[in-house]
């Protein structure tokens, strides 16, 4: 069954409104998206939601007691809470370096943790 | 006392101050000085880890603290000269900074002085909530920079009053910490945040947000314990019966944004009311001569990346008026004769700039008053139509920004240009 659906972008905080038609396979943009960006955003809204996604990895004798981090690609927003258990566990150790890897693959979803602030040695 | 003279001084190393300074050195201006009271620069960035920063400017989604660093590093290679630390604690007409360091008592000689103090965060007692005064309410930002810097949680059981994005993006970051984020409760009938921070912090996480509603009760004696909240009518008073209770022990307020300026209503400086920052001309030039303003000192924005646009705008206007100071110190304001003002008409809230002394080409930023679909935008000076735009939908939450071409005619016809949204 094909419906029309309202997709709010969320690539940049523009937050475009675009009406997309999906039958959960096919799907067709119909107005509301200012860039191309929108495009690719509202088909995996439709089909394959996915999120940045953006936490903290406690940190071994840094400066600061966390270091900010971002998955490597947008997260399927099902695995959200499951990659953000995994992240819990982690411990990493200063210096790191902003855009430094701090865990591989993870929760087996091919998609990397990396740091997003220097962080020095205290 | 510690004396030096440099060309353009910055006050504050946010975003604004650091874009300023870069742009002033890309402009020739030689030395330029940031000063700033925390132990480092990008400001409030840093306790933003949230991603979407810089894709209006630079076509790349970035986190908070990667932005700042990017803008640190252009600082670094620049060789601009960085105060940190440092508090400001008065500046005279004579563009004389007095700033107090570990160091001892600083006095800096600006030909230029850019403000870039950024903007600080309303408290419950903006807006007089009723009841106990336990521990355990804080404010949106306040909260962000336990969770992202300190590595302290502010509660477990958590109510947001207000929808601006801090409080938005607090709500998704405390459900990733494994707190309950019982409601978001807003008084206005929309949400006053952006948008897709309402689809991608609350709407993903089934956090509900209460629409036209309002605390009106705080219980609790040494912790916060219950919170009362209520249904309001147009005016905005609560409903009597529409009285809920939900029991939590941490209240975040996301209550909006104050500009910090302080340092500019004690040197005299003209405040627009309605921004709470300074009254600026089209080249961001404050009522006082040289002492240029930008950043969330002078509006409130919305996202960085136009933030950084209009400082870099400040720095440049600032680079330009090195050499007319080298050939007069005389902090008296040009003539201002000639200077219209610009007025918010019906649907605006304000704009920014709001004063014009040249014609040309000018950049104006404004507000809507509340949300509508299509609408037109009129610039009149006059009874003269400098501007007519169709816009397909306003929100107070997203800024406006035009270019209006200003007439010679159109500068001695009136006193006044109005803007409009019908």
């Amino acid at each position: 069954m094909t419906k029309e659906k309202e997709v709010t972008c969320i690539v940049c905080p523009i937050g475009c409104k675009i009406l997309v038609k999906t039958d959960g396979t096919q799907f067709k943009i119909l107005e509301g998206n200012k860039c191309k960006k929108g495009i690719e955003y509202a088909r995996n809204e439709a089909l394959d939601p996915r999120r940045m996604l953006t936490t903290s990895v406690l940190i071994e004798d840094g400066e600061w007691p966390l270091v900010s981090v971002k998955s490597s690609q947008p997260i399927p927003k099902e695995k959200v809470f499951t990659v953000l258990k995994e992240i819990k566990k982690t411990i990493a150790k200063a210096p790191i370096k902003s855009g430094q890897m701090v865990i591989s693959n993870v929760a087996d979803t091919n998609i990397d943790i990396i740091a997003t602030k220097t962080v020095k040695k205290l | 006392m510690i004396n030096q003279d440099v060309d353009v001084a910055i006050i504050g190393g946010g975003p604004a101050g650091l874009a300023v300074a870069v742009s002033a050195r890309e402009h020739g201006v030689e030395s330029v000085v940031v000063i700033d009271r925390n132990s480092w620069l990008g400001g409030i960035l840093p306790q933003c880890i949230h991603d979407g920063f810089g894709v209006e400017e630079t076509g790349k989604s970035m986190t908070g603290p990667e932005y700042a660093e990017k803008y640190i590093k252009m600082a670094e290679k620049q060789g601009i000269q960085v105060m940190k630390e440092t508090m400001v604690l008065r500046f005279d007409r004579r563009r004389e900074i007095i700033a107090v360091n570990k160091k001892g008592i600083h006095r800096i000689r600006a030909k230029a002085i850019v403000l870039a103090m950024g903007c600080r965060e309303k408290t419950r007692w903006n807006v007089m909530i009723p009841g106990t005064r336990p521990s355990g309410i804080y404010t949106a930002g306040v909260a962000q920079a336990f969770i992202n810097l300190y590595n302290i949680m502010p509660g477990k059981n958590v109510v947001i009053l207000g929808s601006g994005d801090v409080g938005l993006i607090i709500a998704r970051r405390l459900k990733f910490e494994g707190a309950n984020v019982l409601a978001v409760v807003e008084i206005l009938p929309y949400a006053s945040g952006l948008p897709r921070n309402v689809v991608q912090c609350l709407d993903d996480y089934d956090i509900p947000l209460f629409l036209n509603h309002t605390i009106i009760s705080i219980e609790g004696k040494e912790r916060l314990e219950q919170i009362t909240i209520a249904q309001v009518d147009k005016n905005m008073v609560p409903i009597p019966g529409t009285e809920k209770q939900i029991k939590c022990d941490t209240l975040l307020l996301s209550l909006g944004l104050i500009p910090e300026n302080e340092l500019s209503k004690g040197v005299g400086i003209e405040i627009d009311n309605i921004t709470g920052g300074p009254v600026v001309d089209q080249y961001l030039e404050t009522t006082l001569d040289g002492v240029f303003a930008c950043g969330n000192c002078l509006q409130v924005y919305d996202t960085v990346d136009m933030l950084s646009i209009d400082a870099k705008r400040a720095g440049k206007n600032a680079a330009k008026h090195i050499p007319i100071q080298k050939q007069e110190n005389t902090g008296q304001k040009k003539d201002r004769k000639s200077s219209i003002r610009i007025v918010p008409g019906e649907g605006v809230r304000y704009v920014v700039p709001q004063l014009v002394n040249e014609c040309g080409t000018i950049h104006l930023t404004l507000r809507v008053e509340k949300p509508r679909e299509a609408s037109t935008l009129h610039v009149i000076a006059g009874g003269m139509e400098l501007l007519k735009k169709r816009l397909p939908w306003v929100n107070p939450a997203n800024m406006i920004r035009v270019d209006v071409n200003i007439s010679a005619e159109a500068m001695t016809s009136t006193e006044s240009l109005e803007v409009t949204i019908r």
